[in-house]
């Protein structure tokens, strides 16, 4: 069975639907990029999945040994984050909560864990340091090792790039790849066309008409050159 | 100084003093605990609005001849505390509209009332009484002593059992909902933990104060500092030290309680700015 199944999906929200009968899975170790236009629904579909909205239709299942839980969540950043006082350990560790339960404090095997993934995404010399004055990038590592700590099964990163500059770009490419090697399933909400034709195993095209399949099914497909000369048109 | 010294400890020993001193003190580290968080979370007017509702209820309270207006007043400030918390994420009336809507809605609508149906001849000292918080915190009877007391402690105990709750429901409440921690429930009880604060604090600085004593520890103590732990200690101990020193210099000074310790947070924020400037801020 499939680690995330999305059955026959519609998403919107007052009321007023955005994205009708998407239907797509998710198996373990894949690297799944979502792309679409701006508005096309990616942010729904993505707190949908994360159980932070309820779809209007259809439904969303777990399964392969996957609770909803156990989706790591690498959200843009928000405006609180850009002047909180936390240090990056406490960030991280913060990803340990969903162990605790009703326990008020973090035991040792939790330190362990976030200790591991401070180490994994290369930021121990920052450990004891402020996460607003970190760069981007380094941020991003934070935010992710947060994650890791939540769960070791499923990552869900949104524009995990943006506002990276190319060099920062291709490191963060670099190290999601080697999760995704780790066996880590990601999914990836994207407008990076380059970097979805690159690292993809799959590929889900939001908008009209829905597109979901392999990489090289996609790069066959008429709706990539739809897409990416709508991108280079943007661009120029 | 000896002459004050002598003249404080003449003031110890009346026991309205003690009793001022005590619960001025675990007021003021109340009201910094949750500041941090609601600083954070863009809800530092949150303090105002709702010491207003307060305001609000103990104008009803006064008119129904209540004896205890407790009873009344924690109910309804929690209640607006809820619905307060709750609209930040409904985005037809944005979070600070809606607090500015009830603060200055509860003042008017309490003053009203107390204006109509008062039976008091010295109204507008009533109303600076409970505005400013005046002389109250210095006529508190024993029985009001403990109740302050054990809520105080509550609080403290709360935030110290739910410390790492707060803190991730407050950088990032959606990251903690996927994950599985209920953001919802952690936020409610964030909303009935910060109305108990602001109904205690009444006593202290009365309701036009409060949101001073909720805001500027914790704003001082971000200048300094830049972890969530030491900022959130630092807050405490920094207001546990201006609500003490405002006590003693309005004792010697007979300026106004309420005022004095808001002054005294002024200077004090005022001096970790300077610090956070010259050292760019420590560890």
């Amino acid at each position: 069975m499939a680690q995330l199944t999305c059955h026959n999906l519609t998403l919107g929200y007052d009321g007023k639907i955005v994205l009708k009968g998407l239907d797509f899975s998710v198996n373990r170790g894949d690297y799944l990029f979502i792309v679409g236009a701006n508005g096309s629904g990616k942010s729904t579909l993505m707190k949908t999945i994360l159980n932070l909205h309820s779809p209007l239709d259809g439904k969303i299942m777990t399964g392969d040994g996957l609770k909803p839980q156990e989706i790591g969540y690498l959200p843009q950043q928000t405006i609180v984050q850009k002047d909180f006082p936390a240090s990056v350990w406490e960030i991280v560790l913060s990803g340990c909560l969903n162990r605790c339960g009703l326990r008020p404090f973090y035991n040792r095997k939790e330190k362990q864990l976030a200790r591991q993934n401070i180490e994994r995404m290369g930021i121990s010399p920052l450990a004891k340091g402020c996460f607003r004055e970190l760069s981007g990038g380094q941020q991003q590592r934070v935010l992710l090792a947060r994650a890791l700590c939540a769960t070791g099964k499923m990552l869900l990163l949104d524009e995990p790039v943006s506002g990276l500059d190319p060099k920062m770009t291709k490191e963060m490419y670099e190290l999601i790849n080697r999760l995704n090697q780790d066996g880590i399933t990601i999914i990836m909400i994207s407008h990076d066309m380059n970097a979805a034709l690159q690292y993809a195993s799959h590929i889900l095209h939001i908008g009209e008409p829905i597109f979901f399949g392999t990489r090289q099914v996609y790069i066959d497909s008429k709706i990539n050159q739809g897409f990416s000369s709508q991108k280079g048109g943007e661009k120029g | 100084m000896s002459g004050i010294v002598e003249k404080l400890s003449l003031y110890f020993e009346y026991p309205f003093v003690r009793y001022a001193l005590i619960v001025g003190v675990l007021i003021a580290l109340c009201s910094s605990l949750l500041g941090v968080t609601l600083v954070l979370k863009r809800f530092s007017f949150i303090g105002d609005g709702l010491s207003h509702v307060a305001f609000g209820g103990i104008a009803i309270a006064s008119v129904l001849n209540l004896t205890n207006q407790m009873f009344l007043v924690l109910p309804i400030t929690i209640l607006c505390a809820i619905l307060l918390l709750r609209t930040g994420q409904n985005t037809k009336i944005n979070g600070d509209a809606a607090v500015a809507m009830i603060s200055v809605g509860a003042l008017a609508i309490g003053y009203l009332l107390l204006n109509i149906f008062s039976a008091s001849g010295n109204l507008s000292g009533d109303v600076c009484t409970t505005l400013f918080g005046s002389t109250s915190i210095l006529t508190l009877s024993k029985a009001q002593v403990w109740y302050s007391v054990v809520l105080s402690l509550v609080v403290i105990l709360i935030f110290v059992f739910f410390y790492h709750k707060i803190f991730a429901v407050t950088f990032d409440e959606n990251f903690a909902n996927a994950t599985g921690i209920n953001g919802k429930a952690y936020n409610l009880l964030i909303a009935i933990v910060i109305a108990v604060i602001i109904v205690l604090a009444m006593n202290l600085v009365g309701s036009l104060l409060i949101s001073a004593l909720v805001i500027f520890p914790a704003l001082s103590a971000m200048r300094v500092f830049k972890n969530f732990k030491a900022v959130t200690i630092c807050s405490a101990l920094l207001s546990v030290f201006c609500a003490a020193l405002g006590i003693v210099i309005s004792i010697l000074a007979g300026t106004p309680v309420g005022s004095t310790i808001v002054a005294v947070n002024i200077f004090a924020f005022g001096f970790c700015f300077l610090v956070d400037k010259v050292s760019g801020g420590v560890g």
